[in-house]
């Protein structure tokens, strides 16, 4: 018998699977609401501590990333297969520096002892205890999130190179730009609500 | 097209032979027996320790365990009973089993993500269990594990709670499996209006557990980096709130309430029409009564806690809600007794045990609303009247639903007939030793016995005593039940034993693999009997 395939119903699967992963960040986004209203004075001194210029950096090379997935979704489409892996490529390449960017962000916060559970941590504000909290909590998610999506897009990237994801078959590389898309989108919500709100 | 020969899905065609053959299985059926039969067993371990509990109980001061095990047992009894009997439950064994041939198709939309759901599931329940064996002792945190004692006490409650996160995320796959198998494969002709009742509930089910099940995973992460990391946030000696553990935990844990009931009432829905050979009553009420309840049912989880300091209004609106909430409930079942009326009915075992659950239901319903009040509900909070109810729903709801939904089932699972007689017997045990058991605990409570003490007053010893006479002789109607069903081969069954007239009972006892040689086509609505 012949072997059943339903695009519609993948896609439909991933955007459920999205949803839940919404709803995921989304106790951590209540958590930050309560807390913030609660402790709003030391959540705005805290976080000028945060590197603004890092977290902008690391926003713009997310929105590109996902524009290259987005672009080589379109290539795949065309049959261009060589620019399709080289944008994917493009993507791994920028989630590669937005780690790098991450490993310096908390690198210096864990060298001059600024993390869950430390000594210094836990004699600060209570407002800051969880402002810090909720930022390593936060981004380390989104981070884990990120690596998660870079592990799909070299298995799909490999895929293309072998010829099995092509211009008539192409939902596992819809599925994991959506993927990729969604972890942008939760980094957009991250990067004003612990950077830019200070 | 070559002539094939249709195997039943019970036979080993592929490349594997025996257990091998089941656990690389994506057929559907075979998935569901897979949940049937690990639950069944960790649903007789959880019985066992509940009874171990009850036999504890039956005097006041110590009789064989110690306090501390106590507080272990009935933590132990909650997670195995809530996370890996009840909430996977019916969706999971005869959701899987029966809802891709009720809706007339080949298998769910994702097969292979089914039996990942699966190994999730056990690896889930392991984990859980490891709690049990490793670190440092049992958690006696309850199955709540409410912050901020779970954050400090020194048992083994990071197992307990990774295990919970783990088929959490195996219940969240299940709920997206069902959705787009319900969206994606209807047989031809079948809407969405054409659609039986029992898929229905599912598909109502499966939203809560996309919807609110990652709510819960994301705090139980919390409470462990919590207990790892000292993150604060329900800690209040960092600036934490134990109450927000409270809020996050109940907006997934009452939804996950209706994930247990409302596959529970959809199979009731079936049994009653079948038995009754009369079509149901109100099916658009129904069907819109179980998407009524998912939503409605988002927004009453602080009635859990009345007494743990909300606003005045917070707790009104909440009750409120509450109270909304059990108007489709009872749509529902004023529309089975409905639909009994004036129809031809047989008092076959199915049928018995889904009266038993209309009963048990009611009196578990009812006591839900003197709960949902608040004057009420400060007097009886966390006492036994709070068990007693949640076992009346959960046990005498679900349970039952899920013995009536086996022997509903049965004939088509394995193409054999059951004794009547003695799965009757079996319900006349289970029935009689299920009140007995939990009745007690409505007095119990209202004398203010409160709820997981190791010890107590002397006054209250009568009703522990016959609270655990209750409990053994549920224990034996538990095994007769289990012995009657699976213990010898019974009749061959015909294809419809019932009178059933949903799409799974057109197709051969059991199945072929493929369930449908040509896909159906529906013209018509279901529950039409000659």
């Amino acid at each position: 018998m012949e072997i059943h395939r339903d695009d519609i119903g993948a896609r439909l699967g991933m955007w459920l699977f999205i949803f839940t992963e919404i709803l995921l960040f989304g106790g951590l986004f209540l958590v930050y609401a309560v807390m913030r209203h609660r402790y709003s004075v030391e959540f705005h001194q805290a976080a000028h501590q945060l590197n603004a210029f890092i977290g902008t950096v690391n926003t713009v090379v997310l929105l590109l990333s996902s524009a290259t997935v987005a672009m080589s979704i379109t290539a795949v489409q065309r049959g261009e297969k060589r620019k399709g892996v080289l944008l994917l490529f493009i993507t791994l390449l920028c989630a590669g520096v937005f780690l790098f960017n991450k490993y310096l962000e908390w690198g210096h916060k864990i060298s001059i002892g600024l993390y869950p559970g430390s000594d210094m941590m836990i004699g600060l504000k209570h407002g800051y205890i969880l402002f810090f909290s909720l930022y390593f909590f936060m981004t380390g998610l989104h981070m884990l999130h990120l690596v998660v999506g870079s592990i799909i897009l070299t298995i799909v990237m490999l895929k293309i190179q072998t010829g099995s994801i092509n211009p008539g078959k192409y939902t596992l590389l819809e599925n994991g730009g959506l993927y990729w898309h969604l972890v942008d989108l939760i980094w957009i919500f991250l990067f004003p609500l612990l950077y830019l709100i200070t | 097209m070559a002539e094939t020969i249709t195997h039943s899905y019970l036979e080993n065609t592929g490349r594997y032979k025996g257990i091998m053959a089941w656990l690389t299985t994506t057929d559907h059926k075979r998935i569901g027996l897979m949940y049937m039969y690990a639950m069944m067993v960790f649903f007789i371990v959880g019985a066992l320790l509940g009874e171990l509990m009850r036999l504890e109980l039956f005097r006041p001061g110590q009789q064989f365990m110690n306090a501390q095990t106590y507080n272990g047992i009935f933590t132990i009894h909650g997670i195995i009973m809530i996370f890996t009997v009840v909430i996977p439950g019916l969706a999971a064994v005869f959701g899987n089993f029966a809802m891709p041939m009720q809706i007339g198709a080949h298998d769910v939309a994702f097969p292979r993500l089914n039996l990942f759901s699966w190994y999730l599931f056990i690896l889930g329940a392991a984990i859980a269990l490891s709690s049990q064996f490793m670190g440092n002792g049992p958690p006696d945190t309850g199955w709540t594990f409410y912050a901020p004692y779970s954050t400090q006490t020194h048992t083994n409650v990071v197992a307990a709670v990774f295990g919970a996160f783990i088929l959490g995320f195996s219940s969240i796959l299940t709920g997206l499996n069902f959705i787009v198998t319900i969206h994606r494969l209807r047989a031809p002709g079948m809407t969405f209006f054409r659609m039986p009742l029992f898929p229905w509930s599912l598909y109502a089910t499966a939203w809560i557990q996309v919807l609110a099940t990652p709510i819960v995973g994301i705090t139980l992460l919390m409470v462990i980096a919590e207990r790892w990391l000292r993150i604060g946030f329900f800690d209040p000696s960092l600036g934490g709130d134990p109450i927000l553990y409270q809020h996050l935990f109940w907006i997934y844990s009452h939804p996950a309430v209706y994930i247990m009931i409302l596959p529970a009432m959809g199979v009731i829905t079936e049994i009653i029409p079948t038995f009754a050979q009369r079509r149901v009553f109100g099916y658009k009420a129904i069907a819109l009564s179980s998407i009524a309840i998912a939503l409605v049912g988002y927004f009453v989880w602080a009635h859990h806690m009345y007494t743990s300091g909300m606003s005045m209004t917070a707790r009104w609106v909440f009750s409120l809600l509450t109270f909304l909430v059990a108007v489709p409930s009872a749509i529902k079942v004023f529309n089975w007794i409905t639909t009994m009326y004036k129809g031809s009915i047989s008092v076959k075992p199915p049928f018995l045990y889904a009266l038993g659950f209309i009963f048990l239901f009611m009196i578990g319903g009812l006591t839900g609303l003197s709960l949902g009040s608040l004057a009420t509900d400060v007097h009886v909070h966390d006492t036994a009247y709070v068990v007693a109810h949640f076992h009346y729903i959960i046990f005498g709801g679900v349970g039952f639903a899920f013995f009536a939904a086996l022997h509903y089932w049965y004939p088509k699972m394995y193409g054999r007939m059951y004794n009547f007689k003695r799965a009757n017997i079996a319900f006349g045990f289970l029935f009689v030793g299920f009140n007995l058991l939990y009745f007690p605990q409505f007095v119990l409570g209202i004398m203010g016995m409160p709820r997981r003490y190791f010890d107590y007053l002397p006054q209250f010893t009568l009703g522990h005593q016959i609270s655990a006479v209750g409990g053994l002789i549920l224990l034996i109607g538990i095994i007769i039940m289990i012995a009657n069903l699976f213990s010898k081969k019974g009749a061959k069954a015909p294809d419809n034993p019932w009178g059933g007239s949903t799409l799974e009972w057109t197709i051969s006892s059991p199945p072929s693999q493929e369930n449908f040689d040509e896909l159906p086509v529906v013209t018509g609505e279901p529950y039409d009997y000659k």
